[in-house]
């Protein structure tokens, strides 16, 4: 895709268009494309992240036992993920392993937070894209298809048509995006049981946690667990209807945010029988985990090894605010393996900010840097993709065929299978999720809501685990440990949003460098030193456009669907920036009005 | 439009920037509010309030970009046609120390294609909102953004607006900290606020860091159910423990906050009452005069040590530390230097 080249105004009825800031998201992203109106697609896309805090900066010196306190406030909606990363980093540094039933209740909390975040994102954020008001102002025609198509999966969720469950979208008087809400507050509830609050936990320490591990934690969890039931097995079957039915009632539309399949999954969820922080042990804990770690390039598994993944992971610049670090200091130079660590590898990453002009045509954009994985197979530093989490998390597990929990079953090598136990309204249900022909905007949204019943099955598990150890009289939930003056540490995890990883580096018993990488940098990044654009801009440039509105009133709703899917989460960071053409006509994205407020 | 709302109003737009230094965390911490909860306060749902337009990036059903920045520009033009409340989430940085960049931005200048700061936004809406309102620790003192050694020289919006800064409906800044804020806290203060703009409650009490005296004029100690054991002299040595925890890093005697008393959500959840240190993360002091974090607090040891004496010796002493962790870092200000510790590398 031809990101840096000038549209030259004789190529046809191509106009700027740009969203900046982009709202139902979490963070600062401005979106920039040049959309060919008359051939109907996206010409080019930037994406610019337009905040910086500096946590990398001001953490230089600081405790290494603040780490997991400081960090979760990178991001408002998945700290805890944060948290929880960085508390993996310090066990590794620290050379200390938490008590099996921390980590049962730490699962248990990262457990909800999936299922409170795709809830919340998916059908109060997501969905208001696809709801009747929306549907019928940027396409009329199939608002009225709907209202005609029967839902097939009616007698699950008791929607007649497609348009009754676009009408339960609409925000805050629909009836599902209403339902949505208060599940998300039961279920940021259950994550507080665990984790002392949201979004930001209070009872997570380096060697464990601090919550009261009595039996009524436990029950408090599980009556939660079971009222969020009957929703998730609902909003399995309404996602399938809505997007099985926007495949037909618009033809063509898998092209809505496609790119090459370039999935990167972390893992996440540990099983305490196996992980032991130990960096030798990196490759079996991560393929231990109840969510199997993978690349995945057009397809294929390329590894689920950890080590791998960590040694492959490459920080570029391109178009940052950033200078280089080139001449700085290596910090790693093997790791406790004896395997070389690149100067672009987060361990060894210095970042020194540089502010400066924006400027979209050629030169610096974003406050995000470029994160790139390394395929040693081919010498590609590819820009890898989360599939906005769910998507690649499932894709992978489903390849690896590793996960088996009874609940859970990854057997197939094509698909996972997901059991849910009856609950009042609905029966024990069997959900099977199937790696999909396309990494696209719908299938990200699809594998969304599969894999928040991934979550609560996966919680059942835990929740078993975690009673064994109480009724055995092991409530042991924090093991001490000291820090040593010099160390290193990583972490890996899924935030809600994908790959998420923390790099510390300790001397003289502070933290000497410190970087994390959540998802919407590799999702948000902006195009590289070699002139590799990141996914957003990948995914969006050369896409159609199916809005039946024209250049005046133009509104870009397929655009940010296709952003949306990949779930952006911008304090971690990103905006992204069109195109800003010279010889072409600068029009800001139209109003809508207060219609819907 | 009326610089000074009149008694009585009938409708209030809500201004609500989160691109200030922040992580949305307060955006997301309002949605889990059922004290009010949210949806309530918007569909009319509570006898006696204004009709309310919330403008909120993370909330908003616009697609975003001009669509969802067309009320701010138009309170900037005087041309809304309702007061309004303008919330401020995330620290401000300081712009005056990087040149021609900026630190954060919301939307683009429409004559010039440049980044708006958020500070810009500030100056063009903060006089004349009825009243304006910092949500959570970032934008009330700096919080963790302004801690020693940042780049971007971040403080809170007293420190950047002044704190004799008074509204066009001739109020003080309202703060409602928090990292982030309880949810209830901030939906109450709200609709405090609101009550206020309908000629329906008096001014809101604040006290002299600015926060509504109600739910800040306690220590999380005097609520937390752990403190019969601090009073019995029985402390928790590690984190297994669900004693009292002040001589493994919890703060919670001298930092003003109500949540082991009013939970986290539901009245689920906490800090010390369910097994976290109180951090101090509603503070002015906050990060800094916490950390390391996990270490025992100076004033809870002394004090800790003490247990036999009771009443005005504590309270004196906790007092002076309390006073203490009241009051920000000197580096957090709009000062054209930056102060925090740090060395910069570019040219400014």
């Amino acid at each position: 895709m031809a990101i840096q080249e000038r549209v030259e105004p004789q190529a046809g009825n191509i106009v700027d268009m740009s969203w900046d800031p982009i709202t139902r998201i979490v963070g600062n992203l401005g979106i920039y494309t040049k959309i060919d109106f008359n051939q109907r697609e996206v010409v080019s896309c930037k994406a610019t992240s337009s905040l910086f805090r500096g946590y990398s900066v001001f953490m230089k010196g600081k405790d290494p036992r603040d780490a997991g306190f400081i960090t979760s406030r990178i991001c408002g909606i998945c700290g805890d993920n944060h948290a929880v990363t960085a508390m993996y980093a310090q066990n590794m540094a620290f050379g200390v392993k938490p008590p099996p039933l921390a980590e049962w209740i730490v699962n248990l909390g990262e457990a909800a937070e999936y299922i409170f975040d795709h809830t919340i994102f998916q059908d109060n954020l997501v969905f208001v894209d696809f709801c009747e008001q929306m549907v019928r102002d940027t396409n009329p025609g199939v608002m009225d298809l709907a209202e005609k198509t029967e839902a097939p999966g009616a007698a699950v969720h008791g929607y007649r048509t497609i348009a009754d469950i676009m009408r339960a979208f609409n925000p805050f008087t629909g009836e599902l995006y209403q339902e949505a809400l208060k599940i998300s507050r039961v279920t940021r509830e259950m994550c507080c049981l665990m984790e002392g609050r949201h979004v930001h936990p209070s009872t997570i320490y380096p060697g464990g946690v601090g919550t009261v591990a009595t039996p009524s934690l436990f029950t408090d969890y599980l009556t939660r667990l079971l009222r969020c039931l009957d929703f998730i097995k609902k909003g399995v079957a309404v996602n399938d209807d809505v997007f099985n039915f926007f495949y037909e009632a618009l033809p063509g539309y898998e092209e809505v945010g496609r790119r090459r399949v370039l999935l990167g999954c972390w893992g996440a969820l540990q099983d305490p029988d196996v992980v032991t922080y130990q960096y030798s042990n990196l490759e079996n804990a991560g393929n231990a985990m109840h969510v199997t770690p993978g690349v995945i390039v057009d397809g294929e598994l390329v590894t689920t090894s950890l080590k791998d993944i960590n040694l492959g992971i490459r920080i570029m610049l391109g178009s940052s605010y950033y200078d280089d670090w080139t001449n700085e200091e290596v910090f790693v130079e093997k790791d406790p393996l004896g395997n070389p660590v690149d100067k672009r590898h987060p361990w060894n990453q210095t970042t020194i900010p540089k502010p400066q002009k924006r400027d979209i045509d050629g030169g610096n954009y974003s406050w995000v840097m470029s994160p790139r994985w390394f395929d040693q197979r081919t010498g590609d530093n590819l820009a890898l993709d989360t599939g906005g989490g769910p998507l690649a998390r499932l894709w992978a597990t489903a390849l690896a065929k590793k996960v088996d929990i009874g609940y859970i079953q990854a057997r197939t090598g094509h698909s996972v299978e997901i059991n849910l136990p009856a609950t009042p309204a609905t029966p024990e249900t069997k959900l099977e999720w199937t790696i999909p022909k396309w990494s696209n905007a719908l299938e990200r949204n699809r594998a969304r809501m599969y894999f928040t019943a991934y979550a609560a099955a996966a919680a059942f598990h835990f929740l078993e685990r975690a009673m064994e150890e109480v009724r055995a009289g092991r409530t042991k939930v924090f093991e001490s440990f000291e820090v040593p003056d010099e160390s290193i540490g990583c972490g890996f995890h899924e935030a809600v949003r994908g790959v998420l990883s923390h790099h510390m580096v300790i001397r003289d018993g502070k933290i000497a460098n410190y970087h994390p990488y959540p998802p919407t940098p590799w999702n948000g990044s902006p195009t590289d030193s070699f002139g590799t654009p990141g996914p957003y801009e990948d995914a969006v440039g050369g896409m159609p456009i199916f809005e039946d509105n024209g250049r005046d009133t133009f509104r870009g709703i397929d655009i940010m669907r296709a952003v949306r899917s990949f779930d952006p989460c911008l304090p971690c960071g990103v905006h992204m920036y069109l195109g800003n053409g010279k010889t072409l006509k600068q029009v800001h994205s139209p109003m809508f009005g207060q219609a819907n407020e | 439009m009326e610089a000074h709302a009149p008694a009585g109003v009938d409708e209030v737009h809500i201004l609500w920037t989160s691109e200030g230094l922040s992580c949305d965390g307060d955006s997301v911490s309002i949605t889990a509010a059922s004290q009010p909860a949210i949806e309530e306060v918007l569909l009319g749902a509570i006898p006696g309030l204004p009709k309310v337009h919330l403008h909120n990036k993370v909330l908003s059903p616009t697609l975003g970009g001009d669509e969802f920045l067309k009320p701010f520009f138009q309170a900037a033009n005087d041309e809304l046609d309702a007061p309004f409340v303008l919330v401020v989430e995330g620290s401000i940085p300081n712009e005056k120390i990087n040149g021609e960049g900026y630190w954060t931005s919301m939307g683009n200048d429409p004559a010039t294609g440049e980044p708006l700061t958020v500070n810009w936004w500030i100056d063009q809406l903060a006089h004349k909102a009825f009243c304006v309102v910092a949500i959570g620790t970032c934008a009330t003192y700096g919080g963790i953004h302004a801690m020693a050694g940042n780049p971007t020289g971040a403080m809170g919006l007293a420190d950047y607006l002044g704190w004799d800064f008074r509204s066009g409906g001739d109020l003080p800044i309202v703060n409602v900290p928090g990292c982030p804020v309880q949810p209830d806290n901030f939906m109450e203060t709200l609709t405090w606020l609101l009550y206020q703009a309908a000629g329906l409650a008096p001014v809101i009490p604040l006290d002299e860091a600015l926060r509504p005296q109600w739910l800040f004029g306690k220590t999380v100690h005097e609520g937390c159910d752990r403190a019969g054991y601090y009073e019995q002299g029985d402390f928790a040595k590690d984190y297994n423990s669900p004693k009292c925890q002040v001589k493994i890093g919890c703060w919670g005697p001298v930092v003003n906050c109500n949540v082991p008393k009013r939970g986290w959500m539901g009245g689920i959840g906490g800090c010390p009452n369910v097994g976290g240190i109180c951090i101090g993360c509603t503070m002015p002091g906050f990060p800094d005069k916490f950390m390391p974090f996990m270490d025992a607090p100076p004033g809870g040891s002394v004090s800790s040590a003490m247990t036999g004496a009771y009443g005005a010796m504590i309270r004196k002493m906790r007092g002076i530390t309390n006073h203490t962790v009241n009051k920000e870092p000197k580096w957090r200000h709009n000062r054209d230097e930056l102060t925090t510790g740090v060395q910069l590398r570019w040219p400014n």
